[in-house]
């Protein structure tokens, strides 16, 4: 089978499991984002993909080949260090060539290389730059084009873009996705930035302790969370206490909600629900009863915070939509059975 | 925070102690010993003032230009030989666990504490046919008879590089810990083995480090004159050796004076000459 495949990795260090059993494979030509929160191992996971680590158990193929025990400088990859890593004792145009100059390759090969990386990452005429002197956007885009120089099968990225300013990262997103389906090469992106990992990905890696918690596209992960923590780390959500009676019928704070049932023999759960998919109407009328305890009106989104038997739900509509709803005020809360998810308690 | 330069008298108060201390202990007494290397010396007294190159012309001989070369060419050596073992070892020590690190330096520190006898006496028992490592090979079978290793000129360079191998780690240390190990893996992943990595990374990164620690040990290594008396031939003195003999055996301070003054002044063309050479491919 081509493309990437993770068969069972486990790494652990000493006591601690970095990463436990993680099973993933990746396409030719996809670009993947390793997503989760500082700690859950998705580092651990890049490294052992780069080679930096070894698994203790499991293996890595790659086109077909298992690459397990294959030292990284073998491994015919691109690597973007969160630190960037870029040789401070050479300069831009000696750091992109370096990959072709420990491979021996024609000095005018070499140069005819940098230049059209340089013109690919918009900085034509910088070879003879100092790394030193160039601003942070620029340095990234350097060590981008390093890490390109051989044409990779695989292309990692570590953080890439978290020195940068919030507004640049944007736009460096928005470049890096472009590039990468200009070049249909293999990407995998470690971040801890949901919404970097919502703009670049094919697919979006959850992980936490060490495991893969859901693994899909982007607006699946969102709409449709596999479980609590996916819920809550993608975006905003509510996550409402679903209980069932005996005849199986589920309540949410209290009030039978049609349509919303939790699987067979269990008797509690969780229903997750987009702020933007609560609806805030009159009171009474088979609506959940709350109160309104703050608006935070953001200009571009209202927030309307409400609660109801002792649970605080979450509404934002937009300024065209805004609720006619003031603090202290008795509001009805619907849910849309189409766009809850009931997720495991 | 801006740094302003001082402004007032005052403003350069801190400076005042120090300033006082190279005075007094640097300026003073080597001026002294400039002053003394023009002096007349008197047969069997001491010296008269007076202004005559006499002392320096009379070590512009074939016997004290080959002195003048056997140091500058050990204190290189030494100085190579620190520089070369010191890098993979301090490299491999700055990546080590943090106790392993700790009790590395300890060690080292405490080599600081033995004075240039010890080490030269310690050398000489460890190199010599009753007492030395030769009895070790013999026993272990991979030689046929104990001999002396000393004196020689290998004894030399092993002690006067022992004795300035800590101050080669203490200087590489803090440099090689700062260094983003992220370098080398970015070499790797960009296929660089990693020995090569090492050298088309490391080394080229640390440049102007490498270049104080060969500076610093051959400076020092120019000053040692115990360590070849004790374990060297004659012809494996060094002109710090000639200028002890001349100053305590000869009390001819004049011609020792003379003889320091110039080694000074070449050594410090020397390090200019280094410093000169860095910044040149540097600006390349």
């Amino acid at each position: 089978m081509s493309g990437l495949n993770l068969n069972h990795v486990t790494k652990q260090f000493g006591n601690f499991t970095a990463v436990n059993d993680v099973s993933l494979s990746v396409p030719d030509g996809t670009f993947v984002c390793l997503l989760g929160p500082s700690g859950c191992g998705k580092t651990t996971l890049m490294r052992m993909i780069a080679g930096l680590d070894l698994p203790t158990k499991g293996s890595i193929e790659l086109g077909g080949a298992d690459i397990t025990a294959v030292p990284t400088h073998k491994r015919d990859l691109g690597m973007v260090f969160q630190s960037l890593a870029l040789f401070p004792h050479l300069t831009v145009g000696e750091n992109i060539a370096y990959s072709l100059r420990i491979r021996g390759t024609p000095k005018d090969v070499q140069k005819k290389r940098v230049d059209e990386l340089l013109a690919m990452i918009h900085l034509p005429g910088f070879a003879d730059r100092s790394v030193a002197k160039l601003s942070g956007g620029q340095r990234q885009r350097v060590a981008i084009a390093r890490a390109l120089a051989i044409s990779p099968k695989l292309f990692l990225l570590d953080e890439p873009l978290s020195a940068l300013d919030a507004k640049l990262r944007e736009a460096m997103q928005v470049e890096l996705r472009q590039l990468q389906q200009r070049l249909g090469i293999t990407t995998i992106v470690v971040t801890h930035d949901q919404r970097e990992a919502m703009t670049m990905a094919d697919t979006v890696v959850v992980m936490n302790s060490g495991e893969i918690r859901q693994a899909a596209a982007p607006v699946d992960i969102y709409r449709r969370p596999a479980d609590s923590f996916v819920a809550d780390f993608i975006g905003q959500t509510n996550l409402l206490p679903v209980v069932a009676d005996s005849a199986g019928r589920a309540s949410v704070l209290g009030e039978m909600i049609e349509g919303i049932s939790l699987p067979t023999g269990a008797a509690k759960g969780l229903l997750s629900v987009r702020p933007e998919d609560v609806q805030l109407t009159a009171a009474g009328h088979g609506a959940i009863a709350g109160t309104v305890t703050f608006i935070r009106d953001l200009g571009g989104a209202i927030e309307t915070f409400v609660e109801a038997s002792g649970t605080q739900v979450i509404a934002v509509s937009s300024p065209r939509n805004r609720p006619d709803v003031s603090v202290g005020q008795s509001v009805g809360i619907r849910l849309d059975p189409a766009t809850s998810v009931v997720l495991a308690r | 925070m801006r740094r302003e330069p001082p402004q007032r008298l005052a403003d350069y108060g801190p400076l005042f102690f120090p300033a006082g201390m190279l005075i007094v202990f640097f300026v003073v007494p080597f001026a002294t010993m400039i002053a003394v290397s023009v002096f007349q010396r008197e047969q069997g007294g001491f010296y008269t003032p007076a202004f005559v190159f006499d002392n320096y012309a009379r070590f512009l001989s074939l016997f004290f230009g080959k002195v003048l070369g056997f140091s500058l060419f050990l204190a290189i050596a030494v100085a190579a030989a620190c520089v070369v073992i010191g890098i993979p070892f301090t490299y491999l020590l700055s990546r080590s666990p943090r106790r392993i690190q700790i009790v590395w330096l300890v060690a080292l520190l405490s080599i600081l504490s033995l004075s240039e006898v010890m080490i030269g006496f310690a050398w000489s028992t460890l190199f010599s046919r009753t007492a030395g490592i030769t009895n070790l090979l013999v026993w272990l079978g991979l030689m046929a008879q104990a001999q002396a290793l000393t004196p020689s000129f290998g004894a030399v360079m092993t002690a006067m590089t022992y004795q300035a191998f800590p101050y080669t780690v203490l200087v590489l240390y803090p440099a090689l810990v700062r260094l983003d190990p992220t370098l080398t893996e970015a070499a790797r992943t960009l296929g660089a083995s990693p020995v090569k990595a090492f050298f088309t990374v490391v080394v080229p990164a640390l440049r102007n480090t490498i270049l104080a620690t060969l500076i610093m040990v051959f400076i020092f290594a120019l000053g040692s004159y115990l360590l070849p008396q004790l374990l060297g031939r004659p012809q494996h003195w060094t002109l710090s050796v000639l200028i002890t003999d001349q100053a305590i055996y000869q009390s001819n301070m004049p011609f020792a004076a003379a003889m320091a003054v110039f080694l000074v002044l070449v050594s410090l063309g020397l390090v200019g000459l280094a410093l000169y050479a860095g910044q040149q491919r540097q600006a390349k």
